[in-house]
């Protein structure tokens, strides 16, 4: 099992290597960058005694991005060991900074979700199977159906339109309200609390379809398995035979694709917190990106590989970990 | 032109179909209401053996498959008993009712599809008197299953539920079935069992997992659960179907020894005549729902009467005889959903006479314990009934 980590450890690190080099020199060539829209402000001012190329010559040089994909990318590499994640260009502050100020909103919003989702869309789903074709069954795939394809944006803004501009129950975006300074801290806490309502219902509804379709057919097909019938045979009360001999069983791909996305936890939501205002990671990646911002934008894709790859090796590891049958090697 | 007939008869237009479905629904939720209903009253579910020696009595039993395509009767007015100590072997090709037959016993049918729509099943309580199983709500099932009647299923490999112990899958059903019995004893017992069922290594194998044992291993475990309970009937439904041949005569071996030390009786559902001959007392032939024959091992192996048990003989290989091709039942099974008036296996029959387009033949006693369903036998024995099937419209009517 160590050496199965470790080995797995060393792949990941030499997958992590090749997919930054990709995402640098995507990055760099990215048109209308980070440094050509700068040049090209700082060329057009009234007083600009440079032209346009030359501001870029310039910006460029002392960017540091002057030498080519190649030893850019190894320069940035270097710098990473070191510790020196970089400035980030459009925050102007350690890339560090800007990510410790917003990974917590987001890791707060990602487990709200992820606990009502597996609170929500697990049971819903044995019951649909226990059901097959019943009305729950039925109603419950429906609206599973529903859930998956419903865009992100879309029903963000249904719910925006709904909660906030009809029932004005919440604020259509932003973390605060209007009167967030004048509240004691416990207040100022549940004020936070209140505007994360919408943004974090949007996440349930979006990924409960799919984790409920999921258990259902795992259930599914545990029920018919042979050994629930012999559990039946043995006289197990049909109660029984649901929450211990087949739940169990359908708890192993459950089990590790959750597991899997535990990581995933951090990785913050775009979309979601982009169209809410929620100063997570994923909102400050979105307009990090949209400059081209490469400082940070390297760092949180780095981030994201590293949670891709620690998820899919959690999985693994809790795969054998569930299932006696699974041995690694 | 004959071609053209059969496609029609297995066409189902959208509007048959829709009222197929409509009608199944309404037939299988007045079954199941029927159930629930007579769960309130045990004089529902209590009856009296006929003969006390019995441990089950199939008394006319029809169990009815309710499908898209229309209704199934997989087990069409089945008579037959199972004397106490004794193996009963019930022969057939597949999809003749056998296991169907045997599920019903169970009550472990797919519900609410699969309904046993008429018919006694008497099984013998301590006190005389008797369930009947068709009426026997679920509570109470559950506390037959698994300690008065067991099962031993055909799939070793699957079984099993693969993510407990196999000692836990043993303590379960004791556990169950005798909720007062001490830990200690619970394992005692576990042991005792995997060392009847003939595991060497039985505290080794206590803690292992279903998938660290070969398929005649795992197939001693489900005996070992069977038996724990001291059942007083096992079904074997076609215990050595899935192992390869040295392990099928090791199983059978256990299972004819264990018959020897239990008190139990053994329902043996086998296609193997091979395996009825050695380990059968009595003999029931199947084909298409309904049993065609019914005997002693002996009566029915020495004597076979009916046309299909006689060419299920001559389909068996023999050691030491040469022959160019092995014999076969010509033709096929007819089609489930609309089984024809007259006898089932006519068309497939090379002794057919006249009176065979006739109604379906009665059973006909040609000796004490020998019953046959041939128009041949008509002038020679006893004919005691028309079998009588059910309409699916009166279902819902009566």
């Amino acid at each position: 099992m160590l050496k199965y980590t470790i080995k797995r450890l060393l792949y990941s690190v030499l997958i992590l290597f090749f997919v930054m080099f990709i995402i640098y020199v995507l990055m760099y060539n990215m048109p209308a960058g980070y440094i050509e829209t700068k040049a090209m402000e700082l060329a057009n001012k009234q007083n600009s005694t440079r032209s346009f190329d030359e501001w870029l010559k310039f910006l460029n040089a002392q960017y540091g991005m002057d030498k080519g994909p190649f030893i850019g990318y190894f320069t940035w590499l270097g710098n990473v060991f070191r510790g020196n994640l970089g400035d980030s260009w459009k925050w102007t502050q350690p890339v560090t900074e800007v990510f410790k100020d917003a990974i917590w909103y987001s890791f707060a919003l990602g487990l709200v979700s992820f606990i009502f989702e597996i609170i929500i869309a697990i049971p819903l789903g044995i019951k649909a199977a226990k059901n097959q074709y019943g009305v729950v069954d039925y109603s419950a795939s429906a609206f599973a159906m529903i859930c998956i394809s419903m865009p992100t944006f879309f029903l963000a803004t249904l719910l925006k339109y709904i909660f906030a501009v009809k029932l004005k129950w919440f604020d259509i975006s932003g973390m605060q309200g209007k009167f967030y300074d004048q509240l004691s801290p416990f207040m100022q806490f549940l004020d936070v609390a209140k505007h994360f309502i919408l943004p974090s219902v949007t996440l349930i509804i979006i990924s409960i379809g799919g984790l409920m379709r999921y258990t259902r057919t795992n259930m599914l097909e545990v029920l018919n398995a042979d050994y629930i019938r012999t559990a039946r045979a043995k006289g197990v009360p049909e109660k029984k035979v649901i929450s211990h001999h087949a739940f169990r069983n359908t708890l192993i791909p459950l089990i590790t694709t959750l597991g899997g996305s535990l990581p995933g936890l951090f990785s913050g939501a775009l979309i979601t917190e982009t169209l809410f205002a929620i100063r997570g990671i994923g909102f400050r990646s979105y307009e990090s990106m949209v400059v081209g911002d490469i400082p940070f934008t390297m760092f949180y894709l780095a981030f994201i590989s590293i949670l891709t790859l620690l998820g899919n090796l959690i999985a693994d590891l809790l795969y054998a970990a569930v299932d006696p049958r699974v041995r690694l090697s | 032109m004959k071609d053209q007939k059969k496609k029609k008869s297995s066409y189902i237009s959208s509007g048959e179909s829709r009222k197929i479905t409509r009608f199944n629904r309404r037939v299988t939720k007045k079954f199941e209401k029927r159930r629930e209903d007579a769960a309130k009253d045990p004089a529902l579910y209590t009856t009296r053996m006929k003969d006390p020696n019995n441990v089950v009595e199939f008394d006319n039993v029809r169990t009815y498959f309710f499908t898209d395509v229309g209704v199934v009767k997989a087990v069409d007015g089945v008579n037959f008993e199972i004397p106490k100590k004794s193996t009963v072997g019930v022969v057939g090709e597949s999809g003749c009712g056998k296991s169907v037959t045997s599920l019903s016993l169970m009550q472990l049918l797919q519900r609410p599809q699969g309904q046993t729509v008429s018919g006694e099943i008497r099984f013998v309580k301590d006190d005389g008197s008797a369930y009947n199983i068709v009426n026997t709500p679920n509570s109470i099932m559950e506390s037959i299953r698994g300690n008065d009647m067991s099962m031993i299923f055909q799939e070793p490999m699957t079984a099993l539920n693969p993510i407990f112990r196999v000692g836990d899958q043993i303590d379960e059903v004791i556990i169950l079935h005798n909720p007062d019995m001490p830990k200690e004893d619970v394992k005692k017992r576990t042991l005792e069992m995997l060392d009847l069922v003939g595991i060497a290594n039985k505290e080794g194998v206590y803690k292992m997992y279903p998938h660290e044992l070969s398929g005649g291993m795992r197939q001693r475990i489900c005996i070992a659960i069977a038996l724990a309970c001291s059942p007083k009937i096992i079904i074997a439904d076609e215990p050595t179907t899935a192992l390869d041949v040295t392990i099928q005569a090791q199983i059978l071996d256990l299972l004819k020894n264990l018959k020897d030390k239990l008190n139990s009786s053994i329902m043996l559902i086998t296609h193997d005549l091979g395996v009825v001959a050695d380990m059968a007392d009595y003999v029931v032939v199947m084909y298409a729902g309904r049993i065609v024959e019914k005997g002693t091992a002996r009566e029915i192996f020495h004597n076979p009467s009916h046309p299909y048990t006689i060419g299920l003989m001559a389909s068996k290989p023999v050691v030491g005889q040469k022959v160019e091709k092995l014999y076969n039942i010509p033709g096929s099974v007819p089609n489930p959903v609309k089984m024809p008036n007259y006898c089932y296996f006519r068309d497939r029959c090379e002794m057919r006479c006249d009176k065979c387009d006739g109604q379906y033949p009665p059973e006909i006693k040609i000796g004490d314990t020998h019953i046959v369903s041939c128009y041949r036998f008509i002038d020679k024995g006893e004919v005691l009934d028309y079998p009588k099937t059910v309409e699916v419209e009166d279902l819902y009517n009566e």
